[in-house]
């Protein structure tokens, strides 16, 4: 069984909590207590119906207040998959949580009120997912029974909605017309849109393709630690662990290691079940050399003729995500891979408009959820790639020195 | 088996959805023993602790697990999981450390609670929290899940404590890709949760695959319960059976291991793996829902309890 990971995102009254409600109990992924829970806090709270927000709606100031806070995980499992689906609120934090749930997501869920078509809030969403690089954009557009089931306001959002897109650096999209409250084009292909010839929601979730979605052409393992048994039996052992982030490494594979720039062979890949023949992104493993060179926590293992970038010149897309402005001449600190390194911030380029896109060269610093292009200098050099290009390698986070919170996300460009 | 199988590939170079949470559960617990000076693994004999013993065991192999596992005794455990506690930590050749409330009772950091059925799981964060500072630990493994309960939906992998142990919900570190920011000043830690991504489904499979070993009690046996507020508590030496409440001898397995006094079993003829897949993949009830009393003090039971430091 594969699992997918996917983003929605969303504002109280477009049928989210609906639609996740129904998924998860049609997948029977909620359970009698949970929805006991729940209609009884609505009793309690004298709402008309059983509020399904309720459901990941988990703290307390969440409840009272009906509003969600923070991106809530849930799962569920089809015969075909698992999913783990980040919930993100549509109100306070918007970008942050949007960024967070989108960062590991295979796919980002879009809904549209049918009634309504494309809003602010839906362009904002659709350039965070292709900003965040998620493979699959699947664009629901709910509330069909409440436009008569009508295929003309379907086409007519459809084709808005491409048009916005072309904008955007989006490669797989997909639009379905459903119905959360009544079910249409959920799990069943629904009789009241005979005119729709695609696969119901979860079908198209089950089914989508996302085995060539990672990155396995630029080899890629980031050592996380050193394996040194203190053991007679395993006297000379010395073994790097970390998980691939890019590419498949077998045995035998002409290595080289950086930053020292040593170049070596994959003299064994090994696990506690034994030894593999080749280890694959997103595989955690352990791996031999055959010569015995210094290598520590922090550097790459990468493959002599297709090397990551290495440099201490960043320039990057940040979402910034704290009340205390990004500014030039800031310093901060910057995790990338298994490496901690002192960022200064060189230069702001511009502030993005995330509704417009607009590009605001004037900008000399980035506020909450703000979103913008900006060079950063580091103390040691980095091995990277592009975000573009590879996920795992391509991005960063950013804390603050001080409180030591984490303040900021990036995403590298090409140098 | 060939080496894909082992690896638990599904070709095409496809992790299969068990196999890509170990993957990212190694390289959580990696993490952790790499950027901290003194990681403890909580570790209280229950199937949820085990998995995360036994990931802990892989990330390190052929090395031994850097850190020492820490159980925090109640003294109302089940015997059977404390003997299979000493056992298996025996196996493996980790350093265990006991925690122990009675002694915080006995030294006056915490009192007993009062009423009819005085509940020792709420002292437990005191005891937990003494030994953090005791200890200077500074990264502490639980084995909580997200599928749980609300409240552990919200949490992150690496989750923030105060210097009281202190959980702010709403002030949480936003938690990006698998980039973990375990940075923290004298005096705080981080708790750290490896399994944050899995289901109970997920935890008997892997238990299955993997062929580990759990206490009896999850497995179906005969044993003297009586029923309290729904649910089937245990006969034994720290529960007060009440003069209205009948004895029954009765086939039952317990789906969580917790505190005999607020632990419930459930009636069930499950008594392999497998048995117990297929009944918890039919179960209508969550497994708190079904077997905890400390959850059901109030709708935010957890949340309050993690606030104040809890597991």
């Amino acid at each position: 069984m594969e699992l997918l990971r996917f983003a929605t995102a969303g504002s109280v009254d477009d049928g989210k909590s609906t639609l996740i409600g129904r998924l998860l109990y049609d997948s029977k992924a909620i359970f009698e207590d949970q929805l006991e829970a729940v209609e009884r806090v609505s009793l309690q709270r004298g709402d008309e119906y059983t509020d399904l927000a309720l459901l990941t709606d988990g703290l307390r100031a969440e409840r009272e207040q009906g509003i969600t806070i923070d991106v809530a995980y849930r799962y569920f499992a089809t015969p075909e998959r698992k999913f783990i689906i980040a919930d993100t609120p549509g109100h306070v934090q918007y970008t942050r949580n949007m960024v967070t749930g989108n960062s590991t997501a295979d796919l980002t869920m879009v809904l549209v009120d049918a009634r309504k078509g494309i809003v602010e809030q839906t362009r904002r969403h659709a350039f965070l997912a292709s900003l965040l690089r998620v493979p699959h954009l699947l664009v629901c557009i709910n509330k069909m029974d409440l436009v008569d089931y009508d295929r003309e306001v379907f086409e007519a959002i459809r084709d808005e909605f491409t048009a916005f897109a072309s904008r955007l650096d989006v490669t797989d999209m997909t639009f379905i017309p459903i119905s959360a409250l009544k079910g249409d084009n959920v799990v069943q292909r629904s009789g009241n849109m005979p005119w729709y010839e695609g696969a119901s929601l979860l079908h198209h979730l089950e089914q989508v393709y996302i085995a060539s979605d990672r990155n396995l052409i630029d080899s890629r393992f980031p050592v996380q630690w050193v394996v040194r048994p203190q053991a007679t039996e395993f006297h000379d052992y010395r073994g790097y662990a970390g998980r691939v982030d890019g590419g498949v490494f077998r045995v035998g594979d002409e290595v080289m290691v950086l930053p020292s720039g040593l170049t070596t062979t994959v003299a064994a890949i090994e696990t506690f079940d034994g030894p593999v023949d080749e280890a694959f992104s997103p595989m955690s493993v352990t791996m031999r050399l055959t010569d015995d060179i210094d290598v520590s926590r922090g550097d790459m293992i990468c493959r002599p003729h297709n090397k990551p970038t290495v440099g201490q010149d960043l320039d990057a897309m940040v979402c910034w995500m704290h009340e205390r402005p990004l500014k030039q001449g800031d310093f901060l600190a910057l995790k990338h891979t298994t490496r901690w390194v002192r960022a200064v911030v060189r230069d702001v380029q511009y502030r993005l408009d995330v509704n417009t896109l607009h590009r605001d060269e004037a900008s000399t610093q980035l506020g909450l959820n703000d979103v913008g292009r900006v060079s950063l200098r580091v103390t040691q050099p980095l091995f990277y790639d592009s975000y573009r290009r590879n996920r795992q390698t391509g991005s960063f986070i950013l804390a603050a020195e001080d409180t030591n919170v984490t303040v900021g996300a990036g995403m590298l460009l090409r140098s | 088996m060939d080496s894909s199988e082992r690896a638990g590939t599904t070709g095409q170079y496809q992790l299969s959805q068990l196999r890509n949470i170990e993957a990212q559960s190694i390289h959580i617990i990696r993490e952790v023993a790499a950027e901290f000076e003194r990681p403890v693994l909580l570790f209280s004999g229950g199937k949820d602790s085990v998995v995360m013993l036994h990931l802990a065991r892989k990330a390190f192999w052929p090395g031994r697990i850097p850190f020492p596992v820490m159980h925090i005794d109640t003294g109302h455990n089940f015997p059977e999981v404390l003997n299979f506690r000493d056992r298996i930590v025996a196996e493996i050749e980790a350093t265990l450390k006991v925690a122990s409330v009675q002694e915080s009772i006995d030294t006056g950091r915490v009192a007993e609670e009062t009423g009819a059925d005085p509940s020792r799981n709420r002292l437990q964060t005191r005891t937990l929290l003494d030994a953090i500072t005791e200890f200077k630990f500074d990264a502490v493994f639980g084995g909580a899940r997200r599928d749980e309960e609300k409240a552990r939906a919200k949490e992150r992998v690496y989750s923030f404590r105060d210097e009281f142990g202190q959980w702010d919900p709403k002030n949480q570190r936003p938690e990006l890709w698998s980039l973990y920011n375990g940075r923290h000043g004298a005096g705080e830690h981080i708790r750290v949760f490896p399994l944050s991504d899995w289901t109970e489904l997920d935890i008997w499979q892997y238990v299955g695959e993997e062929g580990l070993e759990l206490p009896s009690i999850y497995y179906a046996h005969r044993r003297n319960v009586f029923r309290r507020d729904g649910m089937l508590l245990s006969e034994g030496p720290h529960v007060n059976v009440r003069d209205h409440e009948e004895i029954m001898e009765m086939t039952v397995r317990y789906r969580t291991v917790g505190d005999m006094t607020c632990t419930g079993a459930v009636e069930s003829p499950a008594s392999t793996v497998d048995d117990i897949i297929l009944e918890v993949a039919a179960s209508r009830l969550t497994e708190r829902g079904a077997t905890r009393a400390d959850d059901r003090v109030s709708e935010a039971a957890m949340e309050d309890r993690k606030r104040e430091g809890y597991f």
